[in-house]
Parts: C-alpha cells; structure tokens; sequence
C-alpha cells in the first residue's frame, strides 16, 4: 500500500473514532443515573449516608436528581456487581474473562458459545443463499415462478420471526430434528431473502442490447446465462450477501431464544437476563456484534477482491 | 442471383397500446455481395427495424426476406451476422480480449484459434496492444473499435451496423469512417449501415437506402458513383455534393406527408 493511500485511512480514521468517542462518553456518563438507585441503596447497607434516606423517597427522585444529591456515590455505580447498565470497562473485563481466559471447550466460553451460533448461522446461510439463488433464477427464466413466488417471499417476511421462530423449533422437534438444523432453518428463512431480491435484479440486469447481441450469435439459453446474466448479478449478489449474513446471525439468536437453548449467544444473553447477570448479556450482545461485523467485513474483502479481479470497482 | 440480402414486399406492424404502428410498409430491397449499404432517414423512419429484420431479431408480419438464400433465423445459426450496437455494449468484467472471445467461446472455436483471431481482429481495427485492458480503461471510440472487432472476430460475411459511431464526436467519427472504408476494403464484407448523417451515409456507401416514416419505407436508393478509394476530402467534391443532395432531396420528399 503507498503512503497516499494510507493517508487517507489515517483521515477516515479520525471521524469512525470520534463517533466510537462520542458513543462510549455517553455511555459512561449514562452509567451513574442508570445505576443510582441500586447504589444508593447498596452504600446505606454499608453506613455511607446518602440522601434521602429511605428507599421509598428515593423513588420519588430520577436517577439523575439522585446523582446530583449523590456525588460522592458516582465511583460507586462503576463498580456494582449486578448493575442495570454496565460500564463498559465491566462488560470488557467480562469479555475478556469469557473470551481469552477460558479454554474454548469450556461452557463458560463465550469462543463456544460464538461458535455454535456460528455453525447454524452459517449452515443457514449457506441453503438461505443456495435457495435464494434457485428461487431467483427461476423467477427469471419461468413466467409462472415469477408471478406466484415473488410474493410469497415478501409475504414471509412480513410475518415476525419470534413469533415463527418457536413454532418451526417445535415442530421439526416433534418429528425428531434438534439442535443445530432448527436454528439453520430460521437463518436460511431470514437470509434467503435478500438473496432473491438482490439476483432477480442482478440477473436481469442486462439490458435488450446485450440480450439482442447474443441472439446474433445464436447463443443458447445457457450460454445466455452463464456469460451474461451471472456474471452481470455479481455486484447485486455481494450486496445480497451482506444484508443475508447478517440477517443469518440474527436468525440463529432468535431461534436461541425461545427453546431455552443450552448454549450459543442467544442462551447468554437469556441467562444473563433470568439469573441477574448483565454483564453476561452485555458481552454475548457485544460478540454477537462483533461476530456480524466481522462476517460483514469478510464478505466486503470478497467482494472487493472478486469485483476487481473482474476488472469492476466495489459499490 | 447473386444478392445476398433480399427483402420482398417486406410488411411489419408492431402492435402497441395506441393502436398498430406500421413501422415497415412494401419495402423491396437487394443487397449485392460485398456492398456497403446506408440506411438513412428520420426516426421512426424504420431503418433500425429492417437491420433487425436482416439479422432476425425481428419477425416480418408480411412478406420475405433472405440472407444469402436462407432465411435469417437460418443465417443466423449459420453464423452470418456481425452486428455492432450504436454503444459498444463490452462487457465490463471481461478484458478486452475476453470480450472478442465472447462469440468465439460462444460458436465453439478452439482456444488456440480463439488466441489468434483476438490477435487478428484487434490488429485489424488498430488496437493492438490493449487486449488485457478492461472496456473503462479505453476511449468510447476505442471501446466502439473492439465491438466492432468482437463482430469481425467470427468471420462472418455480413456486416450490421446500427448507428455504430452515433454516440462519439465529430472528429472521432471522421477517423472512424475512414478506418472502416479501410476495413471494408480488406475484408470485402457485406456492410449495413444505419445512420442519421448524410456525409457519413455518402462517404463510406456504395448504395443508400433513404427511408421515411409513418409508414417505413423506402423513398429512394442511390448507387453511389463515387470511387471506391476514398479519402476524407472527397467530401469536397462536386460528385459527393451532388450525391449528398439527392440524399436530402429524397429525405425531404419524405416529409411532404407529415
């Protein structure tokens, strides 16, 4: 990479972290009304006199009214061991006892909890992807496809997934499929669509001329498809691909959720809700994050490597 | 009977929403071997549509029409037809060279002859050299030279051109003509040639088709007496200017029925 270039990195650097900035202050400075109730409670079992004295009137305070009466109490809502917002050197520290300091096999781990929401994200995925191309290409070459499953698919997707989730586990349950299918099943539902959408533009993409010049040459329908349309639906495919993925990891989460799945970010983040334990909810939700940024930026150097080998430039 | 392009009382209506539109009416025309024919007139004038009935991307609703004694779904599958779009229409993930290949992969030639034609063909309209550069990375005029190489690549003997130098600057196009009169020559093609400019339609023709709407047809056709040799300044001479009125004239005698 020239120093031109890198340059520019340098610049664009500067706005993503004073957002990041931006985004943390308001956090840590949210921490102590969120939290103060809790500790003003917590320092009168410890003799610190806080006011008002009793829990009852200090209902009647917003958390910030009873921060300003409360100062010397702020270290204090940084360090609570069940806070109702973490701070986000706790939710660090919890990430990083979770992620770095137990062995990946470890049901505390959140590495393995990450990777069997991963395996069904990316299990979904894959059919989500493999079915949405098919879906596609036969909405384009088969009149009948395109005029009865197009809104189905929208259809589908108007239906709220935790509502469909809890259903589809229950019942591939019943007729004996668990585990890692039924999750796979919700992200390919989620996924698929984009899919479609983005490869029924794609491969329709080229317009009458291109088509015409084919004719001339008296080119089958294959050829047709194999040298034009797909190649031209590659940029919409990557697109697609983007939007699936992260939608994939959703769906795996979601199908978590509701089956009181034993493992998996979505098992996390729920027994860190029902045991009082945000910290626990608050890194699963940030891994689960960071897992979907990183899928995301995975299919970005794909697309741009592949987009450029292709001699286009990435959108 | 040594035409290669027939048309006989040649008919097509377009059915619309506003009622059938008679884009082509009792046109009658013979193309000889190796001539280089201009289709001129207004829009609507139906010129683009019988270039498409040549190639047969259009169904004539009346009357005939053959191509080298075929017909031209036949001539088609034959492979008889080189056509160039008024945009060069290259595909961009493809190289130049890649897309010369397009119509040999397509027709089945082998990889080694693929290689030579590319280099032949691209020889052939001046672009030597630019075989790995992608389309964006050429002029529009050097992007409309390799389409109209990717439609010599396949040899074959009928040249279909439709408004092919429309989009470019005058300067270009003078360059252009100049370089296609060159290849017609070389390559002793059979020439279609749709265009809207009469010193373009009288500089590179041997016949010229003047067409004009509402319905389609053929006014007048000119066999050009100009030389075969052509250089740009015969467009000052007394025999183009002469052949450049009776174009208009006949373009005007069109328009009478509006």
């Amino acid at each position: 990479m020239d120093e031109e270039s890198q340059g520019e990195r340098v610049k664009s650097l500067l706005p993503v972290l004073t957002v990041v900035g931006a985004i943390l202050l308001f956090w840590v400075v949210s921490v102590v009304p969120m939290n103060m109730h809790l500790t003003a409670d917590l320092a009168q079992r410890q003799d610190i006199v806080v006011t008002p004295d009793t829990p009852v009137a200090r209902q009647d305070y917003s958390g910030i009214g009873l921060a300003l009466r409360n100062t010397h109490l702020f270290g204090m809502t940084y360090t609570l061991e069940r806070p109702r917002l973490p701070s986000p050197h706790q939710v660090a520290v919890e990430m990083w006892d979770t992620i770095a300091m137990k062995k990946v096999t470890s049901r505390r781990s959140l590495v393995y909890h990450g990777w069997v929401t991963l395996s069904a994200t990316l299990l979904g995925f894959a059919i989500g992807t493999g079915l949405g191309i098919l879906l596609a290409v036969g909405i384009v070459y088969n009149r009948a496809m395109d005029m009865s499953v197009m809104p189905w698919a929208i259809a589908s997707q108007t239906i709220p997934i935790l509502a469909l989730a809890p259903m589809i586990i229950v019942m591939l349950g019943s007729i004996g499929i668990q585990g890692l299918f039924p999750k796979a099943v919700i992200s390919a539902y989620l996924s698929f669509f984009p899919v479609v959408v983005g490869m029924v533009k794609g491969l329709r993409s080229p317009d009458a001329m291109q088509l015409d010049l084919l004719r001339t040459y008296y080119a089958s329908p294959s050829q047709a498809f194999w040298k034009l349309r797909l190649p031209a639906s590659v940029p919409y495919l990557f697109a697609s691909l983007k939007i699936g993925i992260s939608a994939s990891l959703v769906g795996a989460i979601v199908a978590e959720l509701p089956t009181g799945a034993r493992a998996g970010f979505g098992a996390r983040m729920l027994v860190g809700d029902q045991y009082g334990q945000p910290m626990v909810t608050w890194a699963a939700l940030f891994a689960a994050a960071i897992t979907a940024a990183a899928l995301v930026g995975f299919f970005s150097l794909i697309e741009r490597w592949t987009l450029r080998r292709m001699g286009m430039h990435a959108a | 009977m040594n035409s290669t392009i027939s048309a006989i009382g040649l008919n097509l209506t377009f059915q619309t929403n506003d009622g059938p539109v008679h884009a082509l009416k009792d046109v009658n025309l013979e193309i000889n071997k190796g001539d280089f024919v201009s289709f001129i007139g207004p829009s609507g004038c139906g010129k683009t549509t019988f270039l498409r009935c040549i190639a047969g991307l259009e169904q004539p609703t009346g009357g005939g029409i053959t191509v080298n004694g075929m017909t031209p779904e036949e001539a088609r599958m034959a492979r008889a037809y080189g056509y160039v779009f008024q945009a060069a229409g290259l595909y961009p993930w493809r190289t130049i060279g890649g897309n010369i290949k397009l119509p040999l992969e397509i027709m089945g030639f082998s990889k080694a002859e693929q290689a030579e034609r590319v280099g032949r063909v691209l020889e052939l309209v001046d672009l030597a050299g630019f075989e790995k550069k992608f389309p964006w990375q050429l002029s529009g005029g050097m992007q409309q030279r390799a389409s109209i190489a990717r439609a010599l690549a396949f040899d074959a003997d009928i040249l279909l051109m439709d408004e092919p130098f429309g989009a470019l600057d005058e300067i270009v196009r003078d360059h252009l003509n100049e370089q296609l009169l060159q290849l017609w020559a070389r390559t002793e093609k059979t020439i279609g040639f749709v265009t809207h400019s009469i010193p373009e339609a009288v500089y590179l023709s041997t016949k010229i088709v003047v067409m004009s709407p509402r319905p389609g047809r053929i006014t007048d056709v000119i066999d050009s007496p100009l030389p075969k040799e052509r250089p740009l300044d015969i467009r000052d001479s007394a025999e183009f200017i002469a052949v450049a009125h009776r174009v208009r004239d006949g373009l005007r005698a069109g328009h009478v029925d509006d």
